[in-house]
């Protein structure tokens, strides 16, 4: 009697044990994702400031309807400086100058943009938002203490007080940071965008895929169905299963050694982080190959040999098409973990500051853990924020990527 | 696999024929910030901008000397002058012509979180806190410290706690230099072992942490716990003066005019090197090296000094200048023989050691 209930107590002790974990790790999830959206999504929206422009025809020195590429010739730092000496008639020389450090330094081109949009403002004065700098933007959205010493602070006390008076006057907007999706790189937090290395990790994938999917298909396909069992397949086999398991790091050094020192490709380009993503993910598609392959019944198999099909057909046209789900499964799960790699693109240089967004494999790129790891680095405080909004796309993307990896496999998977 | 390897080798000539039309920069992460800013102006001015790689000051030197040829650097940045030894690498690789640019100077700053004391610290000081091995009563031992007040009576009772930076750092070496080595000399460490083997081994104890290159990490470290300490660049302490202070090293506090006077005893100055033979074949070297040394960006109240960039003196300014103007290279064979035509002037001791 008093041995059940011992036993009773067991399974239940191992029951809390249990909940217990699992409740511990959800708490861990659960931290980092309030924790990178509550400080990253800030990071999609920007603070501006309403202001009137008067868009004088003469400091610009254009023609009456001038041409789009006019503007683009026509300098505005003359119309910004005016334009400020207006609004801020009651102010000195220096204080509208402490007022302009509340906007973003390239204010004379946001001005400009809106002109190439709408030519018609020309001699208008029109009300027109514009990026405020980053140090009043981390203000405004609460990430900085304002009540520190003005000696700690880069705003000093006659810049918060005009930005109070832009609050209370309702000239203070939080908008959508579009630029933020259609820039790359920038030493400036209000300008710094993920274009360059969205399209970056865009590349990398796309060529790792090109490259990986149809060798590890080939290789497990001859492995599983052709070759004869020996000891030469066994060793490749063990091989296959232990580079599953080398550390990328060790994958990036096999690129820099052979595809930069030996082959001479390119440094830092899409092309090389590719081509070292899809060593790494080579070994991962060819066991989930070989084990949906060997899923299939030999009855299909034999089924098509009764009925005089060669052997080359009855792999491509019905063991394969059977295998192909988990395969798939497979193929973006490897896929999805190359996304996140950081170390081998370390060695390869694709760990940079890069400002043009990438139109060809072939140009300078950085990928999407890389961008994350260089803002984090950066001194500014802006880029804390940019940083988590950074993360939170490539988490989002990762899940996508995964619940379509399990879309396949729920939709074609067959059982026998 | 013949297709395969035919498809590389393909790919391979054809990159090869992939002329580069955007500046490969490579080097020191202590630069790294001022080039980036110097590579956007740049690009504002209608150029390709240009592809920059923190790698490190002893990596760049690598990459840099590693050869002729669009696939290696164009430019990279150090935090300290050329060694002797990357000099004849660079000779051995075919890279005889390079143009050394004196690009500012940086103080390193020994910094604390703004909630606790600032340190007024003597570099033996520091030395006696950080190195594995110490003088005791005439005596080299295993370091015995663990507070500050142990030390010298004068500071707070603080843990010693140091936050320090990789070996493959300019930051590191740069530090090593200027407040290890001295700060060994003067605590009467070389005089007692009659070498100077060991001044810049840390402590393993512990109480020095290595932190990687993310400075921004070791300034929450540095907030998380306001008895450690950490060096870096005086860049990321104008950054972030909310957080963190500057200790005050041998009397003097670190400031920006402190530190183009070299007044502040750990002031040095930052580089870059051309490599002379790209000039021309990929656009815009010489004129992105202008920019950087133009008075917009390195002058009284140019970009890069507003981010923490230390002007130099006039002298050096000029001669900067000058070298960028004129594509003057630097005597390679004479820094590898560790001759070097600055190496008298205070900030350049360690050139072409």
């Amino acid at each position: 009697m008093t041995n059940l209930i011992k036993r009773k107590k067991a399974e239940r002790r191992f029951q809390l044990y249990g909940i217990f974990a699992v409740s511990l790790s959800l708490l861990f999830v659960l931290t980092l994702i309030v924790n990178i959206f509550s400080s990253g999504i800030g990071g999609f929206y920007k603070t501006s400031f309403l202001m009137e422009i008067h868009f004088d025809q003469k400091l610009l020195k254009l023609e009456d309807n001038p041409s789009s590429e006019q503007i683009e010739d026509a300098s505005f730092r003359k119309l910004i400086s005016y334009n400020f000496k207006e609004n801020f008639s009651q102010y000195s020389k220096d204080e509208i100058k402490q007022i302009k450090k509340l906007f973003y330094r390239k204010i004379d081109k946001e001005t400009q943009s809106y002109l190439l949009k709408n030519p018609q403002y020309l001699n208008q004065k029109v009300e027109l938002l514009f990026t405020a700098s980053t140090d009043i933007d981390q203000i405004h959205k609460g990430n900085f203490n304002r009540n520190i010493p003005e000696k700690q602070r880069s705003i000093n006390n006659f810049q918060l007080g005009i930005y109070d008076q832009f609050i209370e006057t309702g000239k203070v907007k939080k908008v959508f940071n579009k630029r933020y999706f259609t820039s790359g790189d920038s030493r400036d937090p209000e300008s710094a965008g993920v274009a360059s290395s969205v399209m970056g990790s865009v590349f990398t994938i796309l060529i790792c895929f090109l490259l990986s999917f149809p060798i590890a298909i080939f290789a497990s396909i001859y492995l599983e169905e052709f070759a004869k069992s020996g000891k030469v397949t066994d060793l490749i086999e063990i091989n296959i299963n232990n580079l599953a398991a080398v550390p990328s790091i060790i994958f990036g050094l096999l690129g820099l050694g052979i595809l930069l020192n030996f082959f001479g490709l390119p440094r830092s380009t899409s092309l090389v982080g590719g081509m070292v993503l899809s060593f790494m993910t080579l070994p991962t598609i060819i066991v989930a190959c070989r084990s949906s392959l060997r899923a299939v019944p030999p009855s299909i198999r034999e089924g098509a040999l009764a009925l005089g099909a060669t052997k080359n057909q009855v792999v491509f046209h019905h063991v394969l098409p059977l295998a192909m789900p988990g395969t798939l499964t497979g193929t973006i799960i490897g896929l999805a973990r190359a996304v996140g790699e950081t170390a081998p693109l370390l060695m390869i240089g694709m760990v940079a500051f890069i400002m043009n967004v990438p139109s060809t494999p072939l140009e300078p790129a950085v990928g999407m853990p890389a961008q994350i790891y260089l803002w984090s680095e950066s001194a500014e405080r802006g880029f804390i924020e940019k940083t988590s909004s950074a993360i939170i796309l490539l988490l989002i993307f990762l899940i996508v990527v995964n619940f379509v990896s399990v879309y396949f496999r729920k939709k074609y998977e067959k059982k026998w | 696999m013949e297709k395969i390897f035919t498809v590389i080798t393909l790919l391979a000539f054809a990159s090869s024929a992939y002329a580069r039309d955007t500046i490969s920069i490579v080097g020191s992460s202590t630069v790294f910030p001022y080039a980036t800013i110097g590579a956007e102006r740049f690009s504002e001015e209608g150029y390709n901008g240009a592809t920059i790689e923190p790698t490190g000051t002893g990596g760049g030197m690598k990459l840099f000397c590693g050869g002729l040829g669009t696939n290696f650097p164009d430019i990279t940045n150090a935090s300290r002058p050329m060694k002797a030894k990357e000099a004849k690498l660079c000779l051995d690789n075919g890279v005889t012509d390079v143009i050394e640019v004196v690009l500012g100077n940086d103080g390193l700053t020994f910094s604390n979180s703004v909630d606790a004391d600032r340190f007024s610290l003597k570099k033996e000081h520091i030395f006696l806190a950080m190195a594995a091995e110490v003088p005791v009563d005439g005596k080299i031992v295993t370091n015995p410290y663990t507070t500050w007040n142990e030390i010298d009576s004068s500071y707070p009772e603080y843990k010693i706690e140091v936050l320090v930076a990789p070996p493959t750092s300019g930051t590191r070496d740069a530090f090593d230099g200027l407040v290890m080595e001295e700060g060994c000399e003067r605590s009467g460490y070389t005089e007692i072992k009659g070498d100077d083997e060991g001044c810049t081994s840390y402590r393993e104890d512990g109480r020095t942490i290595e932190m990687g290159e993310n400075d921004t990490l070791i300034v929450q470290k540095l907030s998380e716990d306001s008895e450690r300490f950490g060096y870096f660049g005086y860049s990321f302490l104008s950054a972030n003066q909310d957080k963190i202070q500057g200790s005050i090293i041998d009397g003097v506090e670190p400031t920006m005019e402190t530190i183009q006077s070299y007044e502040y005893p750990n002031a040095r100055p930052l580089f870059f090197y051309i490599k002379k033979a790209h000039i021309g074949v990929v656009p815009g070297i010489q004129e992105y090296a202008l920019l950087m040394v133009s008075d917009d960006a390195i002058g009284e109240e140019g970009y890069l000094t507003e981010y923490g960039l230390a002007p130099m003196t006039e002298d050096l300014t000029d001669r900067t200048i000058e070298a960028v103007e004129e594509l003057s290279t630097m005597d390679l064979q004479a820094c590898a023989d560790k001759k070097h035509p600055l190496k008298e002037l205070s900030g350049f001791g360690s050139a072409c050691k």
